[in-house]
């Protein structure tokens, strides 16, 4: 027997260890919350994981104590018969006591947080200091539009720190889920249902958001940032959106951005995305395809997969099945296509040049880029 | 204390073993068949009434469903029940003939029903309601469908009870598996009451 | 093989007005495939759901490698979801249910002093359509792929437009078919504890497994319908075009989630009320004391039944319903805690003041207690609404549901093998063995699932087949891939004991155990008709209080306390063709409706009626043996005894 006890002290050293040494936050953690409603939400869960403790010791104390002392002790006194005893009422009620107590405990602080943080905010509640946003899952990417602001953008939510971000959810084809573990638990996106999330953010920063309800092919790619800025910050980046059109055709100096404009239309790119202020005055693209209005301001590349440095791009553009298996942007290249290479990076080029042209902008989006 | 003075021990019914409620025990399935039954039609007609309303294109309840007809239709149904209680009280009395005649008459009616559901589901066709035209077509037609396949599964017991009575003669012995498919059929009769109302009836309040 | 001569009925007049000629097999396949007995379809059940266990854990193992390291490209997306769907439907629908269910066949008649079921054919019928189900499913896996959308199937991913392969076509069908196998099965056990309980044998007298299997049998026939009615919607959408679940004709996609919870929450509770049994046959019995609070346990086990029906939605908290509904059902949810508690602490009530034995069995249903335990104060975290929004569909839910499933009811199930093999087979399993084989897959088991509460809690969603580097998901990971990769070992080990126990298991004698139900009263294996004389009950664990009849009693033992029923006899109901005709022309029958080829449909449905018609006119057939004396004069019987 010592061995045993042994082995499952050795066990129960090695896992507080690794549970002491282990940071559980992270931008994608449940347990590093940045918002109030994040915040609540850990709130409860570590509310009850406090009190699954002594439950735990409870069971596990007398278990192991009454193995212990009603253990057989050799073969003849496993023969014996202990006496047969068929229940004790006060016993009994004591422990239908124990767990009703334990649940009115968690019950309680649950209620409360369910009505301070799930509560629908009707769209006449909506006030001038709320952020609203409309955010529709596609397979594999989130569209965000700012109906108040006017303008789409794809993969990437930016808000200002502090204020109330209203979420309208939707969804374009099969289920999805929206959910950015520091801001906020996740909420459905379903057809034909108004769902609605909303948050804040207490501090500028980079918040990982993933689709959480399975949508098949390239569902593990599915991913998105919001992105927290200061006040001015959040008006910057607000303003370069609603400049898009006057940006985009502010860029095409260098030759190689060149290049790109003109591959973007042979290539047939502006067939599904729209880049506002492409031709001047003419729309190009479908709203059910990525928005790639300011793509120079965005972060990541291939909904949130990978940092958007003109590397990344290219290699994105040149072949997006090696980046992200299943999703459903065509190769434009044959694998021996000698202009491949130079034509990707062209195109990269391009985009990367989108509503960064403006001096004003670049300087106050330069912080953003990267992964804080 | 001694429950097992008090057993009966059927050596007719089932195994001849002792039976812990004296009840046989394909009388006892059946109920538990029909209370499992209950959740299925419970389920369609579920589906039915949380897609009420929310059908996008025509035609819409009110456009075809006829009253007076499937009242005349649930009517035969409801007497093919009081038939059916007819033939379980003669075979009991061992009135063979009369047994047969009423056992014949549950099938005839329920044929009847039958033949009016095949009717009125040509006449909504023709009237634009299609299986996929619309949810009410499909749910409705779906759930109705249901219940009428469980018609015409009763009709086909029925009718095999009625023959099988000629090829090994009923007695009261055998009052039990007529009890049993009666059981079937009164259930049956009553989903349809549940669903004349619901699906029918209500559309006119 | 040994239990091949488990026995069959003797031969006996052949009814004139059948197709086919009553089998009277005792051997070889052609007995199996007809077989009504009890006994024998247990062990096919048995013997099936770990085949099929065996294949959801290589799913699983195929899981945790692509897994084990970020960016991971063993398996592509695609191959990656037809693994973890085919691993939860086989692991939820063909191994651990089919486990309580085949365990319920053989002991549950056993348990209450009957010969069989209280319908031997549809028996046979609902065992074959399970197989036939499964077997249909898997076929999925060579004819174009396997379904890919989840055990839980959302709408409107199952659309033909969302989804064209055949894949979810499989699934549908199949579980329609084995639906069908798992409801019949389920009313004929209701119907068996009702009506065939041995004399004397009250409904507070009924030995705690036999009690779990009847509520479990309820919740089966009340949670099913819903599962079939929507498993029959979504078909009727993919093959006649209807819109039950087409959003753009106004459908609600959330209608399936509805229908699909008010079937799956009863169905956890389908799975882990048999456990329930499980435990409190296996722990008085190595404790050699009555369960504690026997009242109590049947009570809150009918109360968990109920309220199984009435938390579906704490599935679906993160879909939208608002904070009344969202209330309403965390705290229905929470409710379900007290009875479960209040069986842990009975459990507990069990073992103190006892002889505890610390045999193999017993060791598994110790660490059933401690990680059920853990299982449930995470079910209890996940009814919290708030905290749901973050866990839901994420790694933490996936421990979750781990923990009770595999921590608990596979846990249990595997200490009832090792308590009720010796009654099946008549021979021991290796203790030693046994007990190296726990050691490794317990502390294994939580190797691989207690680290992914941290992975979900980091932000690790489920069913996707790879995670980001960087934001600290790695290690969890790694140390689950490790735990699978050891598990492995551990079920190579019990599959390498069970047949160990097979082929050179030394004798168990009638009651190995010194255990307290009837089951334990006659030979090991039974002989075919169970008992010679059906018993008579005076007491709870009759069995134990006709071996000690003084430790219960004290000086007032009642005369009648063996006296064994003596009238009527047995009837051994005969061997039939039908059920296995019936249930195999569902195979064609399934795959003509795959391939919407209506002319198979049609043919498979007109065999399976004819098969019924010749199935009701055969009659239950079979040999009356009349009391007592007959019995003795059975050749079968030393046979039967000793093989």
């Amino acid at each position: 027997m010592h061995w045993r006890r042994r082995l499952l002290g050795g066990l129960a050293i090695v896992a507080v260890l690794l549970m002491s040494a282990c940071d559980f936050s992270g931008p994608q953690s449940a347990m590093s919350p940045a918002g109030p409603v994040a915040q609540a939400q850990l709130d409860v869960f570590m509310w009850t994981y406090w009190l699954s403790w002594p439950v735990m010791l409870l069971v596990g104390g007398v278990l192991a104590y009454a193995l212990y002392r009603f253990r057989a002790k050799n073969e003849e006194d496993s023969k014996t018969i202990p006496h047969q005893t068929h229940g004790n009422t006060q016993l009994e009620i004591a422990w239908t006591i124990i767990p009703v107590i334990l649940v009115i405990l968690v019950a309680v602080p649950t209620v409360r947080t369910i009505f301070a943080s799930e509560y629908r905010i009707e769209r006449e509640q909506y006030t001038a200091d709320d952020v609203i946003v409309r955010a529709t899952g596609y397979q594999w990417w989130f569209k965000f539009e700012y109906p108040v602001e006017g303008f789409v953008t794809a993969n990437e939510m930016v808000i200002p720190v502090g204020r109330r971000v209203i979420v309208e959810l939707d969804s374009a084809d099969v289920l999805h889920a929206f959910w950015v573990p520091n801001l906020a638990g996740k909420r459905d996106m379903i057809p034909n249902q108004d769902n609605q999330v909303w948050f804040s953010a207490d501090a500028p920063g980079v918040y990982y958001g993933q689709c959480a309800e399975l949508c098949l092919g390239a569902h593990a790619y599915m991913r998105f940032r919001v992105i927290a800025m200061d006040e001015a910050d959040y008006q910057a980046w607000v303003d370069a959106f609603q400049r898009g059109a006057e940006l985009t055709q502010n860029v095409q100096a260098d030759p190689l951005v060149e290049q790109g404009r003109q591959l973007m239309a042979q290539k047939g790119c502006i067939g599904c995305h729209t880049v506002d202020g492409f031709y001047p005055g003419v729309a190009v693209g479908n709203p059910d395809y990525p928005d790639l209005t300011n793509f120079g301001l965005r972060t990541t590349v291939g909904a949130a997969i990978r940092e958007n440095t003109p590397e990344h791009l290219a290699a994105w553009i040149r072949d997006p099945q090696v980046m992200k298996p299943g999703n459903r942007m065509p190769t434009l290249w044959t694998a021996d296509d000698p202009n491949a290479e130079e034509e990707a990076a062209a195109l990269a080029a391009y985009l990367l040049s989108l509503g960064v042209a403006s001096d004003e902008t670049t300087a106050t989006l330069g912080g953003t880029h990267g992964d804080r | 204390m001694s429950a097992h003075t008090a057993a009966s021990v059927d050596h007719t019914a089932s195994h001849g073993t002792y039976k812990s409620t004296n009840l046989p025990d394909i009388k006892l399935m059946m109920w538990v068949f029909l209370a499992s039954d209950i959740m299925f039609f419970g389920t369609l007609l579920g589906t039915y009434l949380v897609y009420r309303n929310r059908s996008l294109t025509g035609p819409f309840p009110t456009d075809v469903l006829d009253i007076p007809l499937t009242t005349v239709s649930t009517f035969v149904l409801l007497m093919s029940s009081f038939l059916m209680v007819l033939a379980l009280h003669s075979l009991r009395q061992d009135d063979i003939f009369k047994f047969r005649l009423w056992t014949f008459g549950v099938a005839f009616f329920g044929a009847i029903f039958l033949g009016f559901q095949i009717y009125e589901f040509i006449h909504f066709v023709d009237l634009g309601l299609t299986l996929q035209g619309n949810l009410f077509g499909t749910t409705f037609y779906v759930l109705t469908g249901t219940h009428g396949v469980h018609v015409a599964i009763g009709i086909l017991w029925l009718l095999s009870i009625f023959v099988h009575s000629f090829v090994k003669p009923w007695t009261s012995k055998d009052e039990v598996y007529l009890e049993v498919a009666g059981l079937y059929w009164h259930f049956v009769d009553l989903v349809w009451i549940v669903i004349f109302t619901v699906v029918y009836l209500v559309e006119f309040i | 093989m040994a239990i091949g001569k488990l026995g069959a009925p003797p031969v006996v007049g052949q009814p004139p007005n059948t197709l086919l000629t009553r089998p009277t097999w005792t051997e070889g396949l052609f007995s199996w495939l007809t077989t009504v007995d009890h006994k024998r379809l247990g062990i096919l059940y048995l013997v099936t759901s770990f085949i099929f266990f065996g294949l959801g854990s290589i799913e699983a193992l195929l899981i945790r490698l692509q897994l084990a390291i970020p960016d991971n490209t063993l398996l592509s997306p695609d191959f990656y979801n037809q693994m973890f769907t085919m691993h939860g439907v086989t692991m939820v629908f063909l191994a651990i249910m089919p486990m309580g269910i085949g365990l319920a066949n053989y002991f549950v008649p056993l348990q209450i002093g009957a010969r069989d079921l209280a319908f031997p054919r549809l028996n046979a019928f609902g065992y074959w359509v399970y197989f036939v189900g499964g077997l249909f499913i898997y076929t999925s896996l060579f004819l174009g792929g396997a379904p890919d959308v989840g055990w839980v199937a959302y709408a409107p991913l199952t659309s033909l437009s969302n989804n064209p392969g055949l894949g979810t076509d499989f699934y549908m069908i199949g579980l329609f078919v084995s639906g069908i196998g798992t409801l019949v099965t389920a009313m004929n056990l209701i119907v068996t504890v009702i009506n065939m309980r041995a004399p004397g044998m009250t409904m507070m007298r009924v030995p705690m497994f036999t009690w779990m299997m009847l509520i479990t049998s309820f919740l089966i026939i009340f949670a099913f319908p819903p599962l079939t009615v929507a498993l029959f919607q979504v078909m009727m959408d993919r093959t006649f075009d209807t819109l039950f679940y087409v959003p753009a004709a106004g459908a609600m996609p959330i209608l399936w989630q509805h229908l699909f919870w008010i079937f799956g929450h009863p169905e956890v509770y389908i799975i882990i009320l048999p456990a329930f049994g499980v435990i409190s046959e296996v722990i008085p019995t190595f404790s050699r004391k009555p369960l504690f609070g026997y009242p109590v346990i049947i009570l809150s086990g009918i109360f968990i039944g109920f309220m199984g029906f009435a938390v579906w939605t704490h599935h679906m908290f993160t879909t939208g319903l608002g904070p009344v509904v969202n209330t309403a059902f965390a705290l229905t949810s929470m409710v379900i805690g007290i009875p479960t508690g209040i069986k842990v602490f009975n459990w507990l009530g069990t073992i103190w003041g006892g002889k505890v034995r610390l045999t193999t069995s017993m060791l598994y249903a110790i660490a059933f207690l401690v990680t059920f335990t853990v299982g449930g104060i995470t079910g209890i975290m996940l009814a919290v609404p708030p905290f749901t929004a973050q866990a839901h569909d994420t790694y933490f839910v996936v421990a979750h549901f781990h923990f009770v499933m595999g921590g608990g009811a596979l846990l249990a199930f595997i200490s009832g093998l090792y308590y009720w093999f010796p009654k099946i087979t008549g021979k021991l399993l290796d203790e030693r063995l046994g007990k190296l084989t726990f050691w490794i897959m317990v502390p294994s088991f939580w190797l691989i699932f207690f680290p992914q509460h941290f992975a979900g809690l980091m932000g690790m969603p489920r069913r996707t087949q790879t995670f980001v580097p960087g934001i600290g998901l790695e290690i969890w990971n790694l140390l689950s891939t490790v735990g699978a990769l050891i598990m492995g070992v551990g079920l190579i080990l019990f599959v390498l004991n069970i047949i160990l126990g097979f082929v050179r298991g030394k004798p168990a004698g009638n009651d190995p155990w010194d255990a307290r139900t009837l089951e334990w009263s006659t030979t090991s294996p039974p002989p075919y008709y169970d008992f010679d004389r059906q018993p008579v009950v005076n007491d709870r664990d009759a069995h134990w209080v006709q071996k000690y009849p003084e430790s219960v009693h004290g000086e007032r033992v009642p005369e009648s306390a063996s006296e064994p029923y003596d009238r009527g006899g047995a009837h051994i109901p005969g061997q039939s063709w039908y059920p296995f005709v019936a249930a195999l022309a569902l195979l064609p029958f399934s795959y003509g409706w795959l391939y919407d080829n209506m002319w198979v449909v049609g043919i498979s449905m007109l065999v399976v009626t004819v098969a019924t018609y010749a199935w009701a006119l055969e009659g239950v057939g079979g040999k009356h043996i009349p009391v007592g004396d007959a019995l003795d004069a059975d050749t079968e019987r030393g046979e039967g005894g000793r093989s």
